[in-house]
């Protein structure tokens, strides 16, 4: 089965949707959506950089998006520029050098540039599937260890912190799900459509559920349906493959404003 | 009457924020049994004086001391809780920790909000959601009630009717309380003792020394002390029956 590039890509597209997809009710709780987007545009200077020390693109995209988010972290306590304006400015300017470094380096990676951006999931190899399913494993444990804390901590932050959650303990280790989530779905949906993955069926899965668990679950399923359907999609309609996964979560969010009005009728 | 043994305690507790003190010299204890009512206009620095105590902030001169016994049911102030994040009350009770489930029932019960457990959070009035809190932090079994404006976005009966339940928690559990609150509208008849503060403690003592107090009228102006006063004599009513405000068990006379 693995032999078949159709079903590692099927294989592929699930493993990174069901792990980005609780990630991402997370990212949208915290409104940090533009967050996610800022740390997944930085994993292009990643594949740069990443490139041109050899340490392998996976801890490139890491490194860096893990320090984007540091220096928003300081750069923020300076308060002189608003979240949303540090953001873009971090955003575009860590995209846009990582173009530069990337045609600097002289790499091989240059001409895989569309991959990086919109992924390339046909072409995942069964080690790409092993760090994918690995990793992936890895951070939905990590994420179910550290669920409840999240969760309060998302709510209400002091009421966390006095019932003896390590609130910012939690938060850079979200920091780090994130940065995980960008290096291991790169591949897939590439670093312009990656936090998609995690964002839109979190947002469908919003009205289909009434606790954070269950959105979190609605949300993997959501995810996973996006990434088969899409994928078939896109084989029947020969379209590519990152956007086709993308454009079928976004139909399944517009069908989940239908649904929720009618699963509540019938509850 | 700062006892022996207080719960929690800040001794010259000073907050600095952009070049000026936002809260200064705050000596302030609450013992077990006590019930403290912290007062003062908007802005005097009492939510910041609640999060020193808690330990959420940490003051820049002074000290703040937890008893070795005291544990903590914390209500913050003004919650809103984004509606993004799907909520049940259940759900709600056991945020920070795993209970069993007639512990939450029982919780709920006691502020008289048992029939919400499977409600939705964001489908709460400000006083449903004010007792639902308050039923969380009494799930924790805590000796020590903080309780941050806890009558706020409740309206005049319900506020009266919340003063009564917390008076009756009290009553029942003989834990310490402190309480903010904005104005002295109602301060609770079984409040031992008025700490008032604007930026620094002010006045201290029982309902009735505060109100009388110099500091007391220039913070809140004559029209507040006149209302005090008005409860005060209101309360008099019901102690030509007895002798004492205190006469009466904790609580039961909140309404005035």
């Amino acid at each position: 089965m693995l032999d078949d590039f159709f079903s590692r890509a099927l294989l592929a597209a699930v493993g990174v949707a069901c792990v980005a997809a609780p990630v991402g009710c997370i990212l949208l709780w915290r409104r940090m959506a533009y967050f996610g987007d800022t740390m997944a545009h930085s994993a292009l200077l990643g594949v740069a950089i990443g490139a041109v020390l050899g340490i392998g693109l996976g801890f490139g995209v890491f490194g860096v998006a893990v320090t984007v988010a540091l220096a928003l972290v300081v750069l923020e306590r300076t308060g002189r520029l608003a979240t949303d304006a540090l953001l873009g400015v971090l955003s575009h300017s860590t995209l846009a050098l990582g173009l530069v470094v990337l045609a600097l380096s002289a790499s091989g990676y240059r001409h895989d540039l569309i991959g990086f951006l919109f992924g390339d999931v046909l072409a995942v190899t069964v080690g790409d599937l092993a760090v994918i399913w690995g990793g992936g494993a890895i951070c939905l444990a990590v994420l179910a260890a550290c669920w409840r804390g999240l969760v309060a901590a998302t709510l209400h932050e002091d009421l966390a912190r006095a019932e003896g959650v390590p609130v910012f303990r939690l938060q850079m280790l979200y920091v780090v799900l994130m940065a995980a989530i960008v290096a291991v779905g790169m591949k897939v949906v590439g670093v312009l459509l990656i936090v998609a993955l995690a964002i839109i069926p979190a947002a469908a899965a919003r009205a289909l559920s009434r606790t954070p668990e269950q959105m979190a679950v609605v949300a993997s399923a959501i995810g996973v349906a996006s990434g088969v359907i899409g994928l078939f999609g896109s084989l029947w309609l020969d379209t590519p493959s990152g956007p086709s996964i993308v454009v079928a979560a976004m139909i399944l969010f517009l069908a989940s404003f239908a649904v929720g009005p009618i699963a509540r009728a019938f509850r | 009457m700062p006892g022996a043994n207080p719960l929690i305690e800040a001794r010259g507790a000073g907050v600095r924020r952009g070049g000026r003190w936002i809260l200064h010299d705050v000596d302030l204890a609450v013992a077990a049994g006590e019930v403290v009512t912290l007062i003062g206009p908007n802005g005097a620095g009492k939510t910041t004086l609640v999060r020193v105590l808690l330990g959420l902030l940490k003051p820049d001169t002074g000290t703040v001391r937890r008893g070795a016994t005291a544990s903590i049911g914390y209500v913050p102030q003004r919650v809103h809780f984004d509606p993004t994040l799907p909520l049940t009350v259940e759900r709600l009770m056991i945020l920070t920790g795993r209970r069993p489930s007639e512990a939450v029932a029982e919780a709920l019960e006691e502020t008289a909000v048992g029939h919400l457990l499977g409600a939705r959070v964001s489908d709460l009035s400000g006083g449903e959601l004010q007792r639902v809190l308050l039923a969380r932090a009494l799930l924790r079994l805590p000796n020590l009630l903080i309780l941050d404006e806890p009558v706020q976005g409740v309206d005049h009966i319900g506020e009266a009717e919340l003063y009564r339940l917390i008076g009756g928690i009290v009553e029942r559990r003989g834990s310490g309380v402190l309480m903010v609150s904005h104005d002295l509208h109602i301060v609770m008849a079984a409040t031992d003792r008025v700490v008032c503060i604007n930026r620094h403690v002010c006045c201290t003592g029982a309902p009735e020394e505060v109100v009388g107090h110099e500091e007391f009228r220039r913070l809140f102006g004559p029209n507040a002390a006149a209302a005090a006063v008005y409860r005060h004599t209101h309360d008099h009513v019901h102690d030509l029956a007895g002798e004492v405000a205190r006469a009466h068990p904790r609580g039961s006379d909140v309404a005035g």
